[in-house]
């Protein structure tokens, strides 16, 4: 299996910390890669500085081979590179299937034909399916801002979807999401990485989750990896243990 | 608006349309000077809209790009250049302007964007002041001509209005074009959450450019059509409290509603007029209005109406739950 994601040696200084502190790793097409650590360890960071949100202080980031370090979010996004934020991040006065047309829109044309050609590009079709497979069909007209915080999580992650992205970052999906709605969320990405073979990584503090969801676990902690392998594998080794429950 | 029935809201936009074509052919001069200017500060802003209402990027400066506007008009037509060239220059050289004011809103928001707009405006005031060769100082323009279109002479104060709700029609379509298409969308996407708009492949950049560079645009062709209605222009008429008159209207009348700047618009021109009779008492009344509706409804006039459908609409959704749960009850 190829890499699509190459991170090697990254690094993010704060001032005079240093959050995420040379970190190597790559991600295959087709897996579901975890990344786990304990609150303040360096996994927010690390996603923003691969996304582009953050410029990182050293290292390099490879998409399919290619260096894309310091690309914009927006331009790494048309590369097929999405992601979910840990907070909630929607549009919260447009409605729900608006929020998902617009979650697609600039994969089509170009600025010129979005000005002149069809208002919605034949995105409302992809975003009723869209719709249907999140089972959100009850609220798609309804302002995304008035949707419970486990349903406005799950269009977060409808909408990271819906430029047809080859990898998704997803930042803490299950947080603050019920038992129900969590198996509901686990079946559908289970469901896109197979069909669609989209690659995704993970960072979640939901062991269970983590564990039942991912082909490969990462840890990390202090900005630095611990450890990386099977989920059986990491859950034995006693550094991720001394980590977790300390001394 | 959605709480209307379609045919009924076409028949209303029908009535004011032809309102505003045969009403005012009784009107005397004030009266159609006093309507040619609303048509006009609509446009500015409809064009101040899309810049703060939409895209959510707050602008003191487009009282600035009206001057631009009414200036380009003006030196070009008494140099006997025809009033729609002056017009596509004013367009763009505002649009240009607005573009490279847009950069400040990539680095900076909120108040701090406000004051650098608030300085560009200042600027924009002691250029149209101070070069005296071009824009011709304290003592401005006079004798700015009115056009000829189709060959028909426009001097008359009915045929200039006419010109001014034309321009006005073809604006307010191609804003209404704009802000259903992916633009729009996006617009509201930078106003509503750029983060996320970001990582969904949306170019902040160059959208914050556009927005500025549009709504600039639209203040610089109410500009365009303000110098010829007034026909003399000094810098006076542009300098900060135009801006502010246009951020009350956009505020009053909605910020972000597609109606919100011509309700607006009416207010700020139309109630001076009515209140006249109240005499010195006229601004005073105006400044208590302005600010019970806002703290009433600090989403304009528009935004109440808005609330009382979403109200309306939250009513009739419990209501079909009760109907749903009494057959449940019933049931069991």
């Amino acid at each position: 299996m190829s890499a699509v994601l190459e991170v090697t040696n990254i690094k993010k200084n704060f001032g005079g910390i240093s959050a995420v502190d040379g970190v190597s790793f790559d991600v295959r097409e087709g897996e579901i890669l975890g990344l786990i650590g304990p609150n303040g360890c360096g996994k927010s960071t690390l996603f923003n500085c691969i996304l582009g949100q953050l410029t990182p202080s050293g290292g390099e980031v490879k998409l399919d081979g290619k260096l894309v370090t310091g690309l914009r979010p927006s331009e790494l996004n048309k590369l097929g590179v999405s992601r979910t934020f840990q907070l909630l991040q929607v549009f919260p006065k447009l409605s729900v299937r608006e929020n998902l047309i617009l979650a697609g829109q600039e994969h089509q044309g170009n600025m010129a034909s979005r000005l002149v050609g069809r208002s919605d590009a034949g995105l409302t079709e992809a975003a009723n399916q869209m719709i249907g497979f999140f089972k959100l069909d009850h609220l798609a007209d309804e302002p995304a801002g008035g949707l419970s915080y486990g349903q406005q999580k799950l269009l977060d992650a409808a909408m990271a979807f819906m430029g047809g992205p080859r990898l998704v970052l997803l930042d803490e999906p299950a947080g603050g999401v019920n038992p129900s709605m969590l198996s509901d969320l686990k079946e559908r990405l289970v469901a896109i990485n197979r069909e669609k073979n989209a690659t995704f990584v993970v960072i979640e503090h939901n062991m269970e989750f983590v564990m039942s969801l991912c082909s490969r676990v990462m840890v990390m902690a202090e900005g630095k990896v611990l450890a990386m392998g099977r989920p059986d594998e990491v859950r034995k080794n006693p550094a991720v243990i001394e980590a977790y429950l300390g001394h | 608006m959605s709480g209307f029935a379609k045919p009924l809201k076409i028949a209303l936009g029908l009535a004011v349309i032809a309102a505003l074509i045969v009403v005012p052919m009784n009107f005397n001069r004030y009266g159609l000077f006093i309507l040619s200017q609303w048509a006009v500060m609509s446009i500015a802003a409809m064009g101040l809209n899309l810049t703060l209402g939409y895209a959510g990027q707050v602008s003191l400066a487009q009282g600035a790009f009206v001057g631009i506007g009414a200036y380009a008009a003006a030196i070009m037509t008494t140099h006997g250049w025809p009033l729609p060239a002056a017009i596509v220059v004013a367009i763009a050289l505002s649009f240009a302007v607005g573009w490279v004011l847009g950069y400040p809103a990539l680095r900076v928001q909120h108040h701090y964007l406000a004051f650098v707009t608030l300085a560009f405006s200042t600027l924009a005031f002691l250029v149209f002041r101070n070069e005296s060769w071009l824009t011709g100082g304290i003592y401005g323009i006079s004798n700015i001509p009115r056009p000829h279109i189709f060959g028909i002479a426009t001097n008359k104060p009915l045929p200039f209005y006419y010109v001014c709700l034309g321009s006005l029609a073809i604006v307010s379509l191609a804003v209404w074009w704009l802000i259903r298409s992916p633009w729009g969308r996006a617009f509201m996407a930078l106003r509503e959450n750029p983060l996320r708009a970001q990582s969904l492949g949306v170019d902040t950049r160059r959208y914050t450019l556009m927005a500025f560079a549009i709504g600039s645009a639209l203040g610089g062709v109410a500009g365009a059509l303000y110098a010829p209605l007034t026909q003399y222009i000094d810098p006076v008429p542009f300098n900060l409290s135009l801006s502010l008159d246009l951020l009350m209207m956009v505020i009053v009348g909605g910020a972000g509603f597609y109606f919100g700047p011509f309700l607006g618009a009416m207010i700020a021109v139309l109630l001076p007029e009515w209140l006249r009779f109240t005499e010195g008492y006229y601004l005073m009344l105006y400044a208590v209005a302005v600010m019970l509706l806002l703290i009433w409804s600090p989403t304009g006039i528009l935004g109440i109406l808005d609330r009382a459908m979403a109200a309306r609409r939250t009513k009739a959704a419990s209501a079909l739950r009760a109907v749903a749960k009494s057959r449940l009850e019933t049931v069991q």
